[in-house]
C-alpha cells in the first residue's frame, strides 16, 4: 500500500489553500496517496458557487494581499483549485468533507465542488489518517 | 555534459511554477513508450532537484541537466 499524506484543511484563505494543492501535487508525484479532510473555513472554500471567486487572504498579511494577487496574475500562476484538480487527475487524492461543518451550515454534498469525494465524520478521518506518514493541519 | 541527447518529445514548461514542470513530466512519461527520451524546459529552480529525485524514485533514467539562458533542459528516459 502506498504511503500517505493526510491534511486537515481548516483554513479557507487562498494563501493557505495554495500549499494544500502544491503539497498534494508533490505527494502524488512522489507516489504517495493523499487524504484531505475539509473542515470549517477549509470546507467553506470548496463551495461550488464561490470556489473560483474566493480572494480571501490571511488577515496578518492583509497589506500584501493586492500585491500578491497582482504578481500571481502577471506570472500566470494557476489557481490553487486547478492545481489540486491536476493532482487528483494524476494520483490518488481523496477529499472528504467534514459532516459536522456541513450540518452546521445546513448544506449538502451537491453544494460542494465535484472534487469533494464524500462526507466523513472526524472519527473515520482519524482512522484513515492513523497510519499516515505525514499529517498536517493547515 | 556537452553533447546534448536527442529527445523524442520536448515539454516547454518554462514560466510555470513548482510543481508544474515535474507534473508535466510525469504526465508525459505516462503517455510515452518505454525507452523514449523526454526533455523538459524549466525556469523553476526547484526542478533541477525534484525532477532528478522523482526520476530515480520512479525508476527512470536521468540523461542530463543542460543549463540554458534563464532555464534548464532536463532530459529523462522512460525505463519501465
Amino acid at each position: 500500500m502506498a504511503e500517505r499524506l493526510s491534511m486537515i484543511v481548516f483554513s479557507g484563505t487562498v494563501d493557505k489553500l495554495y500549499p494544500v494543492s502544491i503539497l498534494a501535487s508533490g505527494a502524488v508525484a512522489m507516489g504517495m496517496d493523499v487524504d484531505i479532510f475539509l473542515t470549517f473555513w477549509g470546507l467553506n472554500a470548496f463551495f461550488k458557487d464561490t470556489i473560483k471567486t474566493n480572494t480571501r487572504m490571511s488577515k496578518d498579511f492583509e497589506d500584501m494581499t493586492s500585491m500578491m494577487m497582482q504578481v500571481m496574475k502577471e506570472k500566470k500562476v494557476p489557481s490553487w483549485h486547478d492545481t489540486l484538480r491536476k493532482a487528483k487527475e494524476l494520483g490518488n487524492v481523496r477529499i472528504h468533507a467534514c459532516s459536522m461543518t456541513l450540518d452546521l451550515l445546513g448544506l449538502k454534498k451537491e453544494n460542494l465542488d465535484d472534487m469533494v469525494d464524500d462526507i466523513m465524520g472526524v472519527g473515520e478521518f482519524i482512522e484513515t489518517a492513523r497510519d499516515s506518514k505525514i499529517t498536517l493541519f493547515i | 555534459m556537452s553533447e546534448e541527447p536527442k529527445v523524442d518529445r520536448l515539454i516547454d514548461a518554462r514560466n510555470t511554477f513548482c510543481p508544474g514542470p515535474l507534473m508535466e513530466l510525469i504526465r508525459a512519461i505516462r503517455e510515452a513508450k518505454v525507452g523514449e527520451v523526454i526533455g523538459v524546459l524549466s525556469s523553476d529552480t526547484g526542478s533541477k532537484r525534484d525532477i532528478p529525485l522523482w526520476t530515480s524514485k520512479a525508476g527512470h533514467k536521468l540523461i542530463g541537466i543542460y543549463e540554458k539562458a534563464g532555464y534548464a533542459e532536463i532530459v529523462v528516459q522512460k525505463m519501465k
